[in-house]
């Protein structure tokens, strides 16, 4: 399944040849306060790792998701609340970074075509029941 | 000499095809009669080239016959039969010539055995079926060619991506394909009762079996699929909603809508533009899917088989069979008359609850897939995951679970609700009872709370139909709905308990050093090389604890293939029946020790196992369906043959 | 039937409408880039130690010191930054001035890094766990950003520069110097 994009990393890695510093302190390594550990994981899998594309950056292995892991759980562990993290991210890498749409000038359609759909679906159960047999 | 064979079998087997599609077409026109005869005869045929194309195929790739390019991009000689063969479809054109071998071999054997229908019907069938086909075979010969030669001939293949040496994945494809041509058929039934204007229940009956199979491949394919992308990619998630997995999830909620509108309309003659619709949306969808995957238009789709002018041809293909025959549709739509009504309170009414909820979920994962491509367009991006589609869709979840609980126990056409109130208020106590306990006991989300209560409800409900009657002449495809539903509930509840109680332990640990996670106690026992057939890899013990009881093993390994040269991780999987342990070994860090993480994902496999059980009553109502058929033919045949003594 | 018609049209549309995105999606090369939402921003504050011994570190003050900068995020270990280091050379003869950010580098490594492909820069940060390029809505190396004299991010080019992208660099550091 997500297999192609799992190549699309693979074929990626010789042109990004391996970095020389050992992953950031908090990229493999868990909060110790399990609370935290759990805002972040939940944070974490709601952000798109930028060099694979279509991986969220608890799933990659690659080192600026290690990276980006490492900010997410600092931050956390400093006090700072998950979404208020994601909207700096939002901020400077636009909406894509986010897995988790905003309403928002660009995103309203997602969320007003299901309004759409539950109104005309009530009218198609309202209309097709409605009427007695 | 064997892809010169092969070759020469498509072409014959595509002209075939013409002539299928123009003799079945003329023939509902009065002036076609003449080529009526031939179609069912070309069909099989077609049928039987088409398979000699795929064996002369499966031939070349057995024998690594490196003159033909396919077999040279992904053949190694070193490698197993079984990746040898699996080499064969694991690629575009190879893929592309299975699908329509299946395609082919179905329509033959339509035309071999079908004969319920009336004659017209089954001709605009085949015909159209021959339509789609045609399609297929001018994007094999023209774009995709399977049996393109090198010369000269390289001394060695280039291999099969490692990733994809797995016997799981090598059964993938091909249960998708089977699936995506069922749907084909139940295309051509739709197209061939427009054009005869025969939507009947006959029609229907007809047309179920085809939906059914299809449908049982899509969930073994989309089952099978997820546990793949589980235990392979090391990252202990089983669906992200990434556009890949979405284009298989689609054609398979259209095809379970399809099911049920088929079986209203089978049993009650109602439905009938509804279920028209459908049998062309789901095909629709299929297309759709392949388009999506292999065009590489979409972020996540990059490396398989991504070409645009594939694409292209896929998506004008699209374009005549969709756009075709929804305009067909709408110009008829006249011409197909409604049906009988029913009530609210009916076995109808759930089944149009289901109906719309399906649909409105299939939209939402159209909507959330494509969304991005919009705004691509528009120049900007956006990324739509997980986030999105879990609430949204579960908005029309719920309802349609719910009355999933109710349907299968109302009566067709109306019935009263004092009727099955004893079951409804049995359900609804358990239904409340269980989320009362879990939102008392863990505090965990409100999603995965309302999973694990409604598969509660769900797993009682279905056996409700049940009861009451004599289980062993209870028709099969009512033990089909019951065990099928019951795997809803299964799936259900595993979905809802990994993500609710999932636990991760990240460490880096130096042999010998030991952690907890959930009930297990894991030490790293010691890391040494392993080598294999085309890899090499670096092996890490694990000694697993359960509570302090028995010691169990695990070994995951960190591999590198050299043929292509690859790294992957291989996760290492402890099953009990409460759950698995998960475990990936990752790099070393500088001071020797190794970046280990282990997953405790309790009643994870439930997830699969409810597919297979949703699979597996699709199965047992498939064969209570067919064998049906047969005996009703019998049964006639036997009547006819009594008639003939009787004259004599 | 009048509302079925209706539906199956609308149906007809909706098809219509993704026949049409698919088919100028597929008319179009694909863009994979992940572009800085900072554009026209001030940079963000950061403050970085030296990445070698021989240049001295980058901090946002050293942006903001009036003259138009090209900020060029870099790493030794990473190819395509080798690979455009003529350009970066020619951009730093024709007047730029270049400060750099190392990702994920070692001192010795960027060293033998500026040694082997010439060194065109007058500051490198050392940017240990990609802080900074996050900071920046950096998506990976190489980048090069058109800075003006007051810290305000002017332009982002991501990937390798090649021979065209000097010339467009030189007009927009001189439409930032202005």
């Amino acid at each position: 399944m997500r297999l192609i994009a799992f190549l699309a990393l693979l074929l990626a890695v010789p042109l990004a040849a391996q970095d020389s510093l050992p992953p950031a302190p908090y990229a493999y390594q868990q909060l110790a306060d399990p609370q935290q550990e759990a805002q972040a994981q939940a944070l974490m899998q709601t952000l798109r790792c930028l060099t694979c594309q279509s991986q969220s950056i608890v799933d990659s292995d690659a080192p600026m998701a290690g990276d980006m892991r490492h900010e997410v759980r600092t931050r956390i562990a400093a006090g700072e609340q998950p979404e208020a993290i994601r909207a700096w991210l939002v901020e400077r890498y636009g909406d894509y970074i986010s897995y988790a749409p905003q309403v928002s000038a660009a995103t309203w359609p997602l969320f007003a075509i299901p309004v759409l759909l539950l109104l005309l679906a009530g009218l198609i159960v309202w209309r097709r029941l409605g009427k007695r047999a | 000499m064997i892809a010169n064979f092969g070759l020469a079998a498509l072409w014959l087997a595509a002209a075939l095809a013409a002539l299928q599609c123009l003799a079945g077409f003329a023939a509902l026109r009065g002036e076609g009669q003449a080529l009526a005869g031939v179609v069912r005869p070309v069909a099989v045929v077609q049928g039987a080239l088409c398979i000699a194309a795929f064996a002369a195929l499966l031939l070349a790739f057995v024998w690594s016959d490196l003159s033909v390019a396919l077999v040279a991009q992904n053949s190694h000689s070193a490698k197993p039969l079984i990746f040898k063969l699996a080499g064969a479809w694991g690629n575009h054109e190879g893929s592309m010539l299975m699908w329509v071998s299946i395609m082919a071999v179905a329509g033959g054997l339509i035309a071999l055995v079908e004969r319920r229908l009336p004659e017209p019907t089954i001709l605009a069938t085949l015909g159209a079926q021959a339509f789609v086909g045609l399609g297929f075979y001018a994007f094999l010969l023209f774009s995709s060619n399977p049996f393109e030669r090198l010369d000269p001939a390289p001394a060695q293949g280039m291999g099969l991506n490692p990733l994809l040496q797995d016997v799981g994945l090598a059964f993938h494809p091909p249960t998708l394909y089977l699936g995506y041509v069922g749907l084909s058929v139940a295309f051509s039934f739709a197209v061939g009762a427009l054009l005869t204007r025969q939507v009947t229940p006959e029609f229907a009956r007809v047309m179920r079996p085809w939906v059914l199979g299809a449908w049982i491949f899509l969930t073994i394919g989309i089952t099978a699929g997820s546990y793949w992308a589980y235990y392979e990619l090391g990252w202990g998630g089983w669906w992200f909603w990434d556009p890949v997995e979405n284009a298989s999830l689609m054609p398979w909620l259209a095809g379970t809508a399809l099911l049920h509108s088929a079986s209203v309309l089978a049993s009650r003659d109602a439905l009938r533009a509804w279920t028209i619709v459908l049998g062309v949306i789901a095909f629709s969808m299929s297309m759709v899917g392949t388009f999506l995957v292999r065009s590489g238009i979409l972020t996540s789709v990059h490396a398989f088989a991504v070409d645009p002018e594939r694409g292209t041809f896929i998506l004008a293909l699209l374009a005549i069979y969709i756009g075709g025959a929804l305009a067909l549709f709408a110009v008829r739509a006249g011409t197909v008359a409604e049906g009988e009504r029913f009530a609210l309170m009916s076995r109808e009414g759930a089944l149009v609850v289901n109906n719309v909820a399906l649909s409105a979920i299939l939209g939402i994962v159209l909507l959330g897939t494509l969304y991005p491509l919009v705004t691509e367009a528009l120049g900007f991006r956006v990324s739509v995951g997980p986030p999105y589609f879990n609430p949204v869709s579960a908005v029309f979840a719920i309802p349609m679970l719910l009355v999933l609980t109710v349907g299968p126990l109302l009566r067709w056409r109306r019935d009263r609700f004092e009727r099955v109130r004893g079951p409804v208020i049995l359900i609804g106590i358990v239904l409340v009872a269980v989320l009362a306990a879990v939102a008392f006991f863990y505090g965990i989300g409100l999603l995965p709370m309302l999973g694990i209560a409604l598969a509660a409800g769900i797993a009682v409900a279905s056996f409700m139909p049940l009861r009451g009657r004599s289980l062993r002449r209870l028709p099969l495809p009512v033990w089909g709905m019951a065990i099928s539903h019951f795997g809803i509930a299964v799936a259900l509840f595993g979905m809802a308990a990994d993500s609710a109680f999932t636990q991760e332990r990240l460490i880096a640990a130096g042999v010998g050093q030991a952690t907890e996670v959930g009930p297990w106690q894991v030490r790293l026992d010691s890391v040494r090389p392993v080598a294999g057939p085309n890899w090499t890899a670096i092996e890490g013990r694990l000694l697993a604890q359960y509570q302090g009881g028995a010691v169990y093993e695990l070994t995951p390994q960190a591999r590198s293939f050299w043929a292509p040269a690859q790294e992957t991780n291989e996760s290492a999987l402890l099953t009990r029946w409460n759950g698995q342990l998960y475990a990936v070994l990752g790099e070393e860090a500088e001071d020797g020790r190794w970046q280990l993480r282990v997953w405790w994902k309790p009643f994870v496999t439930f997830i699969w196992y409810g597919g297979l059980l949703i699979a597996l009553g699709g199965v047992l109502a498939l064969i209570g369906r067919v064998t049906g058929d047969l005996r009703r033919r019998f049964a006639r045949r036997k009547i006819a043959a009594r008639h003939v003594d009787a004259m004599a | 039937m009048r509302s079925v018609r209706l539906f199956l049209w609308g149906l007809v549309i909706l098809f219509a409408a993704v026949f049409a995105l698919f088919a100028l999606q597929l008319s179009r090369p694909k863009d994979d880039l992940v572009r800085s939402a900072l554009i026209g921003k001030p940079v963000p504050e950061f403050a970085l130690k030296p990445a070698v011994g021989t240049h001295p570190g980058l901090s946002t003050a050293d942006l903001r010191d009036g003259q138009p900068k090209l900020l060029n995020v870099f790493a030794s270990w990473c190819v395509p930054c080798a690979a455009e280091a003529p350009q970066l050379a020619a951009l730093e003869q024709q007047g730029a001035d270049i400060v750099a950010i190392a990702i994920r580098d070692r001192p010795e490594d960027v060293s033998a890094f500026l040694d082997r492909y010439g060194d065109p820069f007058s500051r490198i940060g050392a940017d240990d766990v990609s802080k900074v390029q996050l900071a920046l809505g950096s998506s990976g190396v190489p980048e090069t950003f058109v800075v003006d004299g007051q810290g305000i991010i002017r332009y982002q080019h991501i990937g390798e520069l090649h021979d065209k992208d000097v010339a467009i660099l030189l007009e927009q550091l001189r439409e930032a110097g202005a």
